[in-house]
């Protein structure tokens, strides 16, 4: 598992810093929770305590954001974060059958992570690239015109190159 | 020897499909033959021609290559840039022609119907070059605004134009700005809803990526007009590319002196930042978007009061979505009278639209308002592929409507949309064919905003899923008589009693199927028939005599339904099928025959 | 403000400008339906049965939140708002568990009686319902996410009344639940057991932990010796729940009922209530002269206790360590009583009726424990004692009056006003006068501290020196006071602070509101408040120093005030406690 190192939580807190004595300083909160999902790829429990103390914003406050928005994984994630696109030029071309195979292949559901912490399996609204549908997202590349075959082939891909290091 | 310079798509989907690799080759090429001292390589933004991507253009002469891969670089290099020779086999159209200052692409059927006004950048410049976009007239706008114009006369020249909201409810922007402009400051915000989230739509994206200066030029103006010095683009944190252009456009724009104190030598001042959502549909409305830049629950609130008299932090607030902002540099230096020329007698300007779905032309398109949707689908889409048969086209996206054929002649405006029972929407707009269900499209849509429903209001909280329950169990061949009438009841309801936009919209795509589509429906629950063979619930499976008997769909069958001797033609027992389709997508021989 | 015409339901009126539909219909004798809407809280929108047509207007508006206008035609009956309506309360009850028979709130539940007016007689949608598991943590307040409707009253009161902040709507549309930060059991939560949240909630989405079972097994139990204490405010709110008005005093009843239940002994908190003024007295004075630290905050509730540990630790040392009257009157019951009937103190068991649910918890605070037990060993709140005496058939509202026992049942009017904000301080005062100049105090009803304002002044002088005085009640007012007292900690020098709004009055056990009322109605509030200064004002003795059986208590037990067995017995200490409360800054949308 994914531990909590005090040096970022540091980094959170200076990040924080930047906003202090500004007006509506409470209002950065949600650039705030970016960034620590930025330095741990998702929202640990520290880093929300960190940001109640260092924003005067009641933990409860925080969670009720946190869990609003889709955006934040409030689990730790994998090395590769696979985003299904479900817009709907993915949908009319075959989005599920890519969805259903990425469910096979890792033996996963939705939302959940591999047990070696390489995939975690999301759903995703259009990302924009309908012209190549369907497409998935790992990481922060899009992949597309994909086919079960094609789908299964990244996913060995990935592995591969995880097992290399 | 004639200089060239090279413009490649920097869009998402060009760099998907390898622009970064082929400029690096490109570069390659070029210095390898020499002729670097008279190429250079631009970037630009979206151009819109999503589906022929990569998109290289070569200046002058503006030839434009579609589908380029690495392996046509050295022929572009030794062709055109050595011998001067464009390529005909990549060109996708050669015509184009200037109108005034801004572009409207020639007769190639793509662009023909199209009028660009707030995409008149995009594809042009490199949007990360301000001296680009001020060599196109850029920042003239506010000069003009600054020097020569009084806010209330700015106002006036926006009402005029006859400008609506190009967010989805078209509300008048000239009286929006007037309303906040008469509420009292010092303290107002001016924000630019970015935060473009329906399914299948990329226009803000597209627009932003590919000019964001036109945006930030409009915000300007918005502030000098409405008497605020503060300015907040809310954009969805999953757009990257776009968010990096914005820092770099306002960080050029501050550095010129068109942002912060005494903007251009002015009195006025006036600066902008950005604030990124963080994936909620919801957040595209008003009062939710403010709640969320305030670091809340994007949760709309009951309005009154509307933001213009109590907005962000309680303050005044105007606020406008991208397109709309894009518009506003052109209608002031072109004048409202020029503006109100071009549209319909109660929808002025262009329209930007995602064209998607089963459509040839994949990507974005301007049209005057006025155009017909079937020009948009047949002649600037390029109508269906693959021989297909016109379904349906679906405005507005999960707050609009699905129209059938007979609609293809209505024109392109908020009231006409809306009189054939669809909305204008933010712009996306998907082509269905035969091959889609309109039951199982019902589903997708709503599927999605019962997803996105922020969960304030009963009805919008409670009503879609009951809503998606019913449509799901349809589909699923259990739908009951008397389904379709809950469906209208429920849908009824919580157009006219929930609390936001989305709630008053979301039964839009269930209805305006079943108003269109009633037919399909009832098949579906009388007849247990899905005629676009999508619902698979209602599908039979049959394996056919070109099975090898290869064994891949007994092995993925979840209720062991298919038996069969290895090498020999399997079956499939249909009391045992579950209709999942498994081994429908298992098949590699095609011998598997679902309907 | 200014007059304007509007028509109702083609009626004609002339009204306030200003003022949402809902008001101006609530005037005007229309009373539109709602569910989310609370008069002291915000404005929510959101449960949509308070809609209403206006003409050219496209949609329904929420009355609640829509201003009137000059001209407006509203309707507010036609054929389509019932349907709407009604299908609206249809779908709450859709995803609502259909246990009425067996709830705890059957007959008291707001979306019951809404759904019955709406007639909703047959069902339409019915489809999946939400599964969470109940929250069983916490020692006062339990919940249950399944009862929830999402109205977020609780959600509105924890964090605008008491600011608390202790729950938020997680996650969102169809699975949005109310719970505190991370999910976290009640019980490690920054609750203080306050327990608004029940009061507010117009379900079962929020109860206190139930004793009532327990209790008639205990009360069954020959071996025990069972010693019944109960608290002021209980005598002035209990005859609600037996459809009296607000206000009646059922002091006698309660303690006849006790005794039918099967208590052996009846003691009355108020006894308590004057002891704690003369240790809080003391001690107020003690620091007084000799510098020690001020000002002293009360400390009788327990709300307020759990709060300040959480929320204030820098202000523990302002706190007094006198125990609350319930405590007190606990360790008592375990020890000089004990003794004086000449039995082992563990036969007894000693059972509390309160108007609060934080009591609950106090009850269990190792801090209380002496000699290795506890002096409280069950509390029971005002409502759960109403529903034993119901269920036990007793003839409450015909029942012949009883007095409570000696030694710890009689009590002076300063003991009865502690169950209403201002009360405490009031009788402090009355005690701390005398003790301080020798002089008995005249004029003893102290007007300046009464009252529903949230936050209240007064001074007083003593033998020259001025006395600065404050009260709060509700702990988001509670947490105004101490912003100041943080900024000038020479303003007051004594302060008294309530968790729930008007005091013990308003206290989180208290009976839930009649058919038609306001939960919390300040109304109601000030008439349960009234019978106690009613109780007070026909007092022959209203002064806990001059209460015979208090001395008898020093000469016998304690000896004196702030003496080594009266801190014993009688006080205790507070820790910093975990997680820490936040009050933000801003309000918090």
């Amino acid at each position: 598992m994914i531990d909590i190192q005090p040096e970022k939580l540091g980094e959170l807190r200076q990040f924080i810093t930047q906003f202090q004595g500004k007006p509506y300083f409470e209002s950065n909160l949600i650039a705030v929770l970016h960034k620590a999902q930025a330095l741990f790829g998702y929202l640990p429990r520290e880093a929300m305590d960190t940001i109640a103390e260092a924003m005067n914003i009641p933990t409860a406050h925080i969670w009720g954001v946190a869990t609003f928005y889709h955006y934040f994984n409030l689990k730790p994630i994998g090395k590769f974060v696979i985003s299904v696109c479900l817009g709907t030029a993915c949908y009319v071309k075959g989005a599920q059958e890519v969805l259903d195979t990425l469910r096979n292949e890792l033996h996963i559901k939705v939302g959940e992570t591999t047990p070696d912490m390489l995939f975690t399996l999301q759903e995703a609204r259009c990302l924009g690239a309908c012209g190549i549908a369907p497409v998935i997202m790992i990481n922060d590349k899009i992949y597309g015109e994909l086919n079960s075959k094609k789908v299964v082939d990244l996913i060995n891909q990935m592995r591969k190159s995880a097992a290399k290091g | 020897m004639e200089k060239y310079v090279i413009t490649l798509c920097d869009g998402t989907t060009c760099i998907q499909k390898k622009s970064r690799e082929i400029r690096t080759a490109l570069e390659a090429e070029i210095q390898k033959a020499g002729i670097a001292d008279r190429v250079a390589i631009h970037l630009s933004g979206c151009l819109g021609m999503c589906a022929k991507g990569p998109i290289v253009i070569v200046n002058p002469g503006y030839s434009m290559y579609g589908n380029v891969t690495i392996n046509d670089v050295p022929e572009i290099v030794q062709e055109h840039l050595i011998k001067g020779r464009p390529i005909a086999r990549l060109t996708i159209d050669e015509d184009h022609l200037y109108n005034r200052f801004f572009r409207v692409f020639g007769d190639a059927d793509f662009f023909g119907k199209q009028m660009r006004i707030t995409l008149r950048n995009c594809g042009i410049i490199d949007p990360e070059n301000i001296d680009d976009y001020l060599a196109l007239r850029g920042y003239e706008a506010l000069a003009k605004v600054l020097t020569d114009m009084t806010p209330q006369k700015v106002v006036e020249t926006v009402k005029k134009s006859g400008l609506r909201g190009r967010g989805g409810a078209g509300f008048p922007t000239g009286v929006k700005w007037e309303l906040t402009a008469k509420e009292p400051g010092p303290e107002k915000y001016v924000i630019c809803n970015a935060d473009e989230g329906d399914p299948g739509a990329f226009m803000d994206r597209s627009a932003i990526e590919g000019d964001p200066h036109t945006v930030i030029e409009g915000m300007i103006i918005g502030g000098f007009a409405i008497g605020s010095n503060k300015g907040i683009i809310y954009i969805r944190a999953e757009y990257p590319l776009a968010i990096k252009r914005l820092e770099k456009a306002l960080a050029d724009a501050r550095k010129n002196g068109m942002l912060g104190d005494k903007i251009l030598g002015s009195d006025f001042s006036f600066d902008i930042e950005i604030r990124l959502g963080a994936g909620a549909f919801v957040c595209g409305e008003e009062t939710a978007l403010i709640h969320s830049i305030e670091g809340a629950r994007g949760m709309p609130r009951p309005r009154p009061p509307f933001p213009a008299q109590s907005g962000l932090f309680n303050k005044p607030t105007l606020i406008n979505n991208v397109e709309t902002w894009a518009n506003i540099p052109v209608i002031i230096l072109d004048g409202a009278d020029w503006f109100s020329s071009i549209g319909t007698a109660t929808s002025k300007g262009t329209k930007v639209f995602a064209l998607a779905g089963k459509i040839k032309n994949t990507g974005l398109v301007e049209v005057p308002m006025g155009t017909t949707l079937r020009e948009i689908v047949f002649n600037v889409g390029g109508g269906i592929p693959n021989g297909k048969k016109f379904k349906a086209v679906q405005t507005g996206g999960p707050s609009g409507g699905c129209l059938p054929e007979k609609y293809l002649e209505t024109q392109i405006d908020y009231e006409s949309l809306a009189a054939a029972g669809s909305i204008m929407g933010s712009g996306g707009m998907i082509v269905i064919d035969e091959d889609s269900c309109m039951v199982n499209m019902a589903r997708f849509f709503l599927e999605f905003t019962q997803d996105e429903s922020c969960g304030r209001c009963t009805p919008c909280r409670e009503g879609t899923k009951r809503m998606l329950e019913i449509l799901t169990r349809i589909s699923e061949g259990q739908g009951q008589p008397g389904d379709i009438e809950k469906l209208e009841r429920l849908g009824n309801m919580i157009k006219k009693s929930s609390l936001c936009g989305l709630g008053q919209s979301a039964p839009n795509p269930v209805l305006s199927t079943i108003k269109n589509f009633r037919e399909e429906y009832e098949e579906h629950i009388h007849q247990h028939k899905c005629r676009a063979g999508v619902c698979t619930s209602l599908l039979t499976f049959e394996i056919l005599d070109s099975c090898v008997g290869c064994g891949a769909c007994k092995k993925v069958c979840p209720s062991e339904a298919i038996s069969g001797k290895r090498k020999e033609k399997h079956a499939i027992d249909p009391q045992k099928c579950i209709h999942c389709g498994q081994c429908f997508m298992a098949c590699k021989f095609g011998a598997i025959r679902k309907g | 403000m200014s007059q304007i015409t509007i028509f109702i339901n083609d009626k004609e009126y002339k009204v306030e400008s200003g003022q949402t539909i809902m008001q101006t219909a609530d005037h005007l004798g229309y009373h539109i339906p709602r569910l989310c809407y609370h008069p002291k809280l915000s404005i929510e929108g959101a449960c949509r049965v308070c809609i209403v047509e206006v003409e050219g207007v496209r949609n329904f508006v929420a009355s609640c939140a829509y201003p009137v206008r000059d001209g407006m035609k509203i309707r507010t009956n036609t054929k389509e708002l019932r349907q709407t309506r009604r299908d609206i309360v249809e779908l709450i009850l859709d995803n609502h568990p259909e246990d009425c028979h067996t709830c705890e709130r059957n007959y008291n539940c707001e979306l019951q009686r809404l759904a019955y007016s709406m007639g909703i007689r047959r069902r339409h949608f019915t489809g999946e319902k939400k599964h969470y598991d109940k929250d069983l943590s916490s020692e006062a307040v339990i919940r249950d996410p399944n009862k929830c409707i999402l109205c977020g009253r609780c959600v509105r009161m924890c964090s605008e009344i008491q600011k608390v902040h202790n729950l938020t709507q997680a996650h969102r549309g169809f699975k949005t639940v109310v719970m505190p930060a991370y999910n976290m059991p009640f019980k490690e939560s920054v609750c203080t057991a306050c327990g608004q949240c029940i009061n507010v909630c117009p379900t079962a989405a929020f109860l206190e932990r139930d004793y009532t079972q327990e209790l008639f097994e205990a009360l069954n139990d020959k071996s025990k010796i069972k010693v019944a204490q109960f608290a002021p405010s209980v005598r002035a709110a209990i005859g609600e729940a037996f459809n009296l008005e607000p206000g009646r005093n059922m002091e006698g009843e309660l303690v006849a009922a006790f005794r039918k239940l099967g208590f052996d002994y009846v003691f009355d908190t108020q006894f308590a209530a004057d002891l704690t003024i003369m240790e809080e007295a003391s001690e107020f004075l003690e620091r007084l002269q000799s510098g020690g630290k001020l000002p002293m905050i009360t400390s009788c509730s327990s709300a307020w206790m759990k709060c300040m540990e959480q929320f204030y630790p820098d202000l523990i040392e302002n706190v007094s360590t006198c125990r609350s009257p319930m405590s007190m009157a606990g360790s008592l019951i375990k020890s000089y009583f004990a003794d004086k009937i000449g039995v082992d103190p563990d036969t007894i068991y000693s059972v509390a009726t309160m108007c609060c649910t934080a009591k609950k918890y106090e009850a269990a605070r190792p801090e209380l424990v002496v000699d290795g037990r506890r002096g409280v060993d069950m509390v029971v709140t005002t409502r759960e004692m109403a529903w034993m005496i119901k269920s036990a058939g007793i003839d409450f509202l015909n029942i012949e009056k009883e007095k409570p026992d000696s030694p710890l049942g009689m009590s002076s009017g300063a003991g009865a006003i502690f169950g209403t904000t201002g009360g405490v301080m009031e009788a402090a005062i009355r005690t701390a006068y005398e003790l301080y100049t020798g002089e008995t105090l005249v004029d003893i009803e102290v007007e300046a501290i009464r009252g529903l304002k949230g936050v209240k002044e007064g001074k007083l002088t003593m033998d020259g020196a001025e006395i600065r005085v404050a009260v709060a009640h509700g702990l988001g007012n509670a947490c105004q006071l101490l912003d100041i007292v943080r900024k000038e900690p020479q303003r007051y020098h004594f302060i008294e602070i309530m968790g729930c709004p008007g005091g013990c009055v308003g206290g989180g056990g208290q009976p839930y509101a009649s058919v038609n009322a306001i939960p919390l109605d300040e109304n109601a509030l000030q008439k349960r408040a009234q019978a106690l200064y009613d109780l007070d004002r026909h007092k022959t003795i209203r002064r806990s120093h001059d209460n015979p059986d208090v001395q008898k208590l020093y000469r016998e037990f304690l000896q004196r005030p702030l003496s080594p067995v009266s801190h014993k017995y009688l006080h205790t200490h507070y820790h910093a406690k975990t997680p820490r409360g936040i009050i933000p800054r801003v309000e918090l949308k």
